[in-house]
């Protein structure tokens, strides 16, 4: 069964949907979690220390925050691979372009794939900014608050988030309703239903990240 | 009508091909396209050049032979096959572009006939129910819920012409394969193989070298008898189905 998952076409494609729910799930999650810093440091600091003790004391310290990392970096690995090949297969199904042109399919549907390079950029950067602190200029390990108001004081702090942020909204008005298609759940009656919730995810998760950077730019949180 | 024409010629798959421009004069509205371009290749074989080859059979919408696209539309502007689009929706002085259907499992035959035994052997595959032989079997003795029918028949509309192929940016043949195994799925002659035959077919269709589904939608736009995007989700939901089930 694995073989033909991962042989398929449609398998490959419900590899892509599985693992794209499982970061969407991770994204809702994150973006709530954001929304604390809102309420001061003491809180988001608190929150971000709960992270590391969350799952204790079955769990010894880091512990469930380690499953949780390794189950996205899985996700990201097998989405990425997956839309990699199915992309290399669908530019090869149809080497000659139409001489007469005229725009495909609608924006979010046409920049899925440009929209997926962004985010992998993103993943890897957004880490070394505010997880290892790398590229971070005064990163205090401990200190989420601060190092957050730190990278949304620089301009290319918010430039990079808030391009990332739009083409994640993007990549989940197509991809969420997509995912309802590949995995069988779409119909002619639910369709409208699961692209108002597709376009109302993409819009909640879009506004809530965002707030964040704006929030630091016009000083309401500082 | 006076129109320019420009029209994709190519001698045979080992030759590139080019655009080439006509004119042609003294079209009417009420002409299909096809026999517009009847008009065209009389006056190619007067002035002794060699006619453009295009794809026809029964000209009233039914086989799925014709397959042009036309200003960068499958089938062109209206929601039709070719042979059932008419003159009357372009105006005099148009330009208008025609070229064959693109995709690797289409292989260019010759100017705007491509090879479309690609879908054949998807049929083959799968699209067949095992049935006894002798005398046909009275028409109301399996019965079938009027739902279902209904699914049935909206699938087996279609004819196999290839233009949700054509319109795919992937040259996915997703739409085509999915009517076939949907309208044979449901019905309770089609449930012996209903499992082996989603497999088998997609299977076909991935060996073929279609691309993938990303759900651009351009092919239910394209298609000229209506079959409707969900199908699609309906034979990823079979195919899920059938790879948890299935004794191989
Ligand atoms: C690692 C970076 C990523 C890359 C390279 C990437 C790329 C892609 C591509 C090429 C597609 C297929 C597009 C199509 O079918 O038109 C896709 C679909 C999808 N993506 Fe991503 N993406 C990435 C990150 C994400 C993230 C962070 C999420 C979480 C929200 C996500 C959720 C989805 C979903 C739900 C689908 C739909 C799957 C389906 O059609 O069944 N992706 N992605
Ligand atoms: S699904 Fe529609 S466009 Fe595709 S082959 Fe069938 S009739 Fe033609
Ligand atoms: S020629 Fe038969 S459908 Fe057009």
């Amino acid at each position: 069964m694995t073989r033909t998952l991962w042989d398929s076409t449609v398998g490959k494609k419900t590899i892509m949907a599985v693992s794209g729910l499982i970061m969407l799930g991770y994204l809702v999650a994150h973006m709530v979690g954001n929304l604390k810093i809102f309420f001061g440091p003491g809180e988001f600091d608190g929150y971000a220390h709960w992270l590391r003790t969350m799952g204790e004391p079955i769990l010894h310290y880091e512990w469930a925050l380690w499953i949780v990392r390794v189950g996205l970096v899985a996700a990201v690995v097998l989405h990425g691979i997956s839309a990699y090949q199915l992309s290399r297969r669908d530019i090869r199904a149809r080497p000659a372009k139409y001489v007469h042109k005229r725009p495909r399919a609608s924006y979010a549907t046409r920049t899925m794939r440009w929209g997926g390079i962004i985010l992998v950029l993103f993943i890897i950067w957004h880490i070394l900014d505010l997880t290892t602190g790398t590229v971070h200029t005064s990163f205090e390990a401990g200190h989420p608050y601060q190092n957050v108001i730190d990278t949304f004081s620089t301009w290319y702090g918010n430039v990079i988030y808030i391009v990332a942020v739009l083409a994640m909204g993007l990549h989940v008005q197509h991809g969420f309703w997509s995912a309802a298609q590949t995995l069988g759940v779409g119909n002619a009656t639910r369709d409208r239903v699961l692209k108002t919730l597709a376009n109302v995810l993409a819009a909640v998760l879009t506004l809530g990240f965002i707030s964040v950077p704006v929030a630091v730019m016009t000083g309401v949180v500082s | 009508m006076k129109l320019t024409l420009r029209v994709w010629r190519q001698q045979n798959a080992e030759t590139p091909g080019a655009m080439a421009t006509y004119e042609v004069d003294g079209i009417s509205q009420d002409m299909s396209f096809l026999e517009m371009l009847d008009t065209l290749n009389e006056e190619l074989i007067l002035a002794g050049d060699e006619p453009v080859a295009f794809d026809h059979d029964c000209r009233e919408g039914i086989c799925g032979a014709c397959s042009l696209v036309i200003n960068g539309d499958a089938h062109g502007p209206e929601r039709t096959t070719t042979c059932q689009l008419h003159m009357r929706s372009f105006a005099d002085g148009d330009t208008i572009d025609i070229e064959p259907w693109r995709a690797s499992a289409f292989p260019v035959v010759k100017d705007l006939v491509v090879d479309r035994s690609s879908f054949d052997r998807i049929i083959q595959s799968g699209g067949y129910i095992s049935a006894p032989t002798g005398t046909a079997p009275d028409a109301h003795a399996t019965p079938v819920p009027k739902p279902d029918a209904e699914l049935a028949f909206e699938n087996a509309e279609c004819i196999g012409c290839g233009a949700c192929v054509a319109a795919c940016p992937n040259g996915s043949a997703m739409l085509f394969t999915a009517a076939k195994v949907n309208h044979l799925n449901v019905l309770p002659q089609g449930a012996p193989e209903r499992e082996t035959r989603v497999l088998d077919m997609v299977a076909q269709m991935d060996e073929e070298g279609f691309g993938g589904c990303t759900l651009t939608g351009e092919c239910a736009t394209a298609c000229p008898k209506g079959i409707p995007l969900p199908s699609i989700a309906a034979m990823n939901k079979e195919w899920l189905r059938a790879t948890r089930k299935v004794r191989r």
